[in-house]
């Protein structure tokens, strides 16, 4: 509980700095991964991350031929980044001199990438002097405690990453939502999208340390895909991309020094992917829970309304309703419509004389004349000025009864002028109606 | 370089069993725009390997085949699920959900590591230089253990793509088309789905889950780069992913050896998937219709046909004056004036030669009878078109040239004839130069009016 306590506040100087660089590769992670989301690019990190292995190798070889050891950290980077942008050139020169699309040259580029990269690992491997203990950490991460050497050069070159975006922060904006708006002001289109693949390049690079080359791609996309959930603004969106970042990188760092045998790597993604799911359902732009519960409303009024005009609807044929005259009506069960005749008397909107006859109290009565109005101004519409024949009306008007907004049903009085307050049915209201 | 027998063919021959089975879906997977399915599900398989691990508790093949392929399932309908339920482009879609479960597959393994002897690595890079070693007893034959796994796999492909060809293209190509003919485009999509999933696990052993994605792509787009046409395209995808896979062997078990440091080889996966990247490099370069040789070429002979027609109006202008041009000036005006690069103007110059349309006389250039009169009918062009487009489109006198400059190489005698129509047969361009007079009917070409009468 102790070690817990310690951990989590930051106490010990050695998490501390742990967590401020991996936070900082979580923020500027967040901040490009929108830029990249938006752009439609979200998958070339992928593309650089896969790629920066053979750079890492090549590096380390030429390192050795020239007689070093082959572990300066610095060289091993810039070889990763150089085979990166590389990655990502040969993707975007494929896509300009073949038909083929994105998504292929991608995985091509990728494929060939590794494959460079794992058949120079294996010739590392067998090399005398050679031993590639270090660039294998590259490939999965390296675990919390031993991050802490790179912390600082990680959270410097995230700190700069950012700075960049935030710099760039309008031109970006606009590469992003209307690339052709862009060129066509005369903006440097080609120029901007390379400096956005840099930026990502060095997100990935910076994060290979950390969380590994399969997973940095999680800490691009993750954060920036939940974030989309929440917002319409871009600002919004990449500072909220840049908290979760943040958080997950927190978290994951935490457990990974907390929990033996945690990849930091690893639980930062999960963590991520946690806040993904939350903003996936409760996401405030269009998250899953907002979009069941407007669905539910309309169904709910929709199912009023239709309960209200099939009441109305009998009534103006015969003396009393019954509840079999309702069921005949349209094409639903006794038991939905005794589940809406229970809810609309709730509502007191109807009342039972009786077991079967159904009554439409006052309240009701309004109601039910308002969307039996607007169901007949719109077979009326129909009727005149779409020339449909009054036996075709009844359905098109059933589908648009609820969503005529007070204005449109002003517009259609005007257009339409019917002479009394309520017109009666252009068609037969014996029988159901679907 | 020493090969074994009874080793290093069993390798090759694993290594084209897989390539084989891949090809199918690859070359679907590359038509429906999907080829990063592949790399997402062969990522996302992770988990699905380690929990079979960890229910069976040992390197069963089934339970791991089982889990892998249920995780390869889960892949494609999650990625499909954020696609269309949470409206997620398609490509974040595939991120979110293969990382993820990637990372989860990663703790189930490193946290296990204890009870199960699982490598990472092995299911990351294949181990199919130690596939061989597994064997099983067939039919009274020992064979390797993977070879029955990729016959199934390859055959049942094979088979599906057999059964619903006609379906499967036309999903491939036009899903709506496919929707209003009656086929079920999702159904189909779902098996792509299943077939990728299953391939890319019977093939994770022999070349490993990332490298799968190689074959899967790879040996397709050379293909399709290649041919136009699907059966094809599906029977190069084949052969070149086959080729890859044999040389990929051979090479890992030489290339090392070129150089010193004392290494004899490498991995054969890694140069599996770097040969396949290089033949498609080939094709990229050398196919016979879309190769970047071929088109470069034909854009080159284009250019040069351009360059000497304006070779020719400049010398036939020039002429005009009563003025010669050397060939070097021809060059240089070319290169400021017709916008060539200076290659073409070279090769545009020996190509007039080379037909006889110029000669040389002193130090200056002169167009021979043919040359004249084919010059004629360039500036001809030229001038029919200034002066159409200065009383039919309303430029300015000052304003035709550019545009008559591009259009008088795509003009033919019909074309020639309507204009001449059209401008109530003019006799002088806006610049108050004369329109030369139109070829002789019989397609003469040596021969130009005034001769013939």
């Amino acid at each position: 509980m102790d070690t817990f306590f310690r951990v989590l506040l930051l106490q010990d100087y050695n998490t501390r700095l742990v967590v401020i660089g991996t936070v900082l590769l979580g923020i500027a992670a967040g901040t490009v991964g929108s830029l990249l989301l938006l752009r439609k690019r979200a998958l070339i990190g992928d593309v650089i991350s896969h790629a920066t292995l053979p750079g890492v190798a090549i590096a380390f070889l030429l390192m050795i031929i020239l007689g070093g050891t082959g572990r300066w950290p610095v060289g091993l980077l810039v070889g990763a980044g150089v085979a990166g942008v590389a990655a990502a050139a040969v993707v975007l020169l494929l896509r300009r001199t073949t038909m083929l699309r994105d998504d292929a040259a991608m995985a091509i580029v990728m494929s060939t990438a590794f494959g460079v990269g794992i058949a120079l690992l294996g010739v590392i491997q067998d090399l005398p002097t050679g031993n590639q203990a270090g660039l294998e950490s590259i490939i999965y991460g390296k675990t919390a405690t031993k991050v802490r050497a790179d912390a600082i050069g990680i959270g410097l070159a995230a700190l700069l990453v950012v700075l960049m975006a935030a710099a760039l922060y309008k031109e970006f904006r606009l590469l992003c939502f209307d690339a052709h708006f862009a060129g066509s002001q005369g903006w440097p289109v080609n120029t901007l999208d390379i400096a956005l693949l840099l930026l990502g390049t060095a997100v990935t690079v910076i994060g290979l340390q950390a969380v590994g080359l399969i997973l940095v791609l999680a800490l691009l996309i993750i954060p920036a895909a939940a974030a989309r959930y929440w917002t319409d603004r871009l600002v919004q969106m990449m500072v909220i991309s840049a908290l979760l970042g943040a958080a997950s990188a927190w978290i994951g760092v935490t457990i990974s020094a907390l929990v033996p045998r945690m990849p930091a790597g690893a639980v930062i993604v999960l963590s991520a992917a946690g806040f993904f799911v939350v903003s996936l359902v409760f996401g405030s732009r269009c998250g899953l829970l907002l979009r069941f519960l407007r669905a539910l409303r309309i169904h709910r009024r929709t199912n009023r309304q239709h309960i209200l005009r099939a009441i109305w609807e009998c009534q103006e044929t015969s003396e009393t309703v019954r509840v079999q005259d309702l069921i005949n009506r349209r094409s639903w069960t006794r038991r939905e419509v005794d589940r809406l005749l229970r809810k609309a008397r709730r509502r007191g909107e109807v009342s039972f004389h009786g077991d079967h006859v159904v009554i439409l109290s006052d309240h009701g009565r309004a109601a039910a004349e308002v969307v039996v109005r607007n169901h007949r101004l719109w077979e009326l519409f129909l009727i005149q000025h779409a020339d449909i024949a009054p036996t075709h009306v009844d359905r098109d008007a059933d589908a648009i009864e609820h969503v005529l907004g007070v204005e449109l049903v002003r517009e259609l009085e005007a257009a339409l002028g019917p002479d009394d307050l309520l017109p009666s049915s252009p068609h037969g209201l014996s029988g159901g109606t679907s | 370089m020493t090969w074994m027998t009874g080793l290093d063919d069993w390798v090759v021959a694993l290594g084209v069993l897989a390539a084989f089975a891949c090809a199918l879906p690859g070359t679907f997977l590359l038509l429906r725009g999907m080829s990063m399915m592949g790399d997402a599900i062969s990522h996302a398989i992770l988990p699905g390997i380690a929990l079979g691990f960890l229910v069976s508790g040992s390197r069963d093949n089934l339970w791991m085949f089982l889990g892998a392929a249920i995780a390869g399932v889960v892949t494609a309908v999650l990625t499909q699920v954020l696609h269309r339920l949470g409206r997620l482009e398609r490509g974040a879609a595939m991120g979110v959900v293969f990382t993820s479960l990637f990372a989860l597959g990663l703790i189930l393994i490193v946290q296990t590591a204890d009870h199960v002897d699982l490598d990472p690595n092995c299911v990351l890079y294949g181990a199919i230089e130690l596939a061989p070693l597994d064997t099983v007893m067939i039919l009274g034959m020992e064979i390797p253990r993977a070879v029955p796994v990729l016959v199934v796999v390859g055959l049942i492909n094979l088979l599906v793509v057999v059964l619903f060809y006609k379906e499967m293209k036309i999903s491939a190509f036009d899903p709506d088309m496919a929707r209003s003919a009656g086929i079920n485009a999702g159904l189909m999509n779902q098996v792509l789905m299943v077939m990728t999933a299953a391939t890319c696990v019977a093939c994770f052993e022999v070349v490993g889950s990332i490298l799968v994605v190689s074959l899967l792509v790879a040996p397709a787009a050379a293909a399709r780069l290649i041919s136009d046409r699907l059966p094809v395209v599906l029977i190069l995808a084949v052969i070149i992913g086959a080729i890859a896979a044999a040389l990929g062997h051979i090479s890992a078990i030489t290339v090392p050896g070129w150089f010193p440091g004392g290494v004899e080889d490498t991995s054969t996966a890694g140069m599996m998937a770097v040969l396949a990247g290089v033949l498609f490099g080939l094709a990229w370069i050398l196919a016979p219709r879309h190769g970047l040789l071929v088109r470069s070429v034909h854009r080159l002979r284009l250019q040069v046909r351009i360059v000497s027609e304006d070779a020719l109006g400049l010398l036939f202008r020039s002429e005009e004056r009563g003025d010669t041009m050397s060939p070097s000036r021809v060059r240089r005006t070319l290169v400021t004036l017709a916008d060539a690069g200076p290659l073409a103007a070279r090769l545009a110059v020996s190509r007039l030669q080379r037909r006889g349309l110029v000669y040389r006389e002193g130090s200056a250039w002169r167009l021979s009878e043919a040359g004249r009169s084919q010059a004629a009918q360039v500036v001809r062009s030229h001038r029919l078109w200034e002066t159409w487009l200065w009383r039919h489109a309303d430029l300015a006198a000052d304003h035709v040239h550019d545009q008559a400059m591009r259009l008088e190489h795509v003009t033919d005698d019909k074309m020639r004839a309507e204009l001449e129509a059209q401008t109530d047969s003019a006799m002088l361009d806006p610049h108050g130069r004369p329109i030369p007079s139109p070829a002789p009917e019989d397609g003469n070409q040596g021969e130009s009016r005034p001769w013939k009468d």
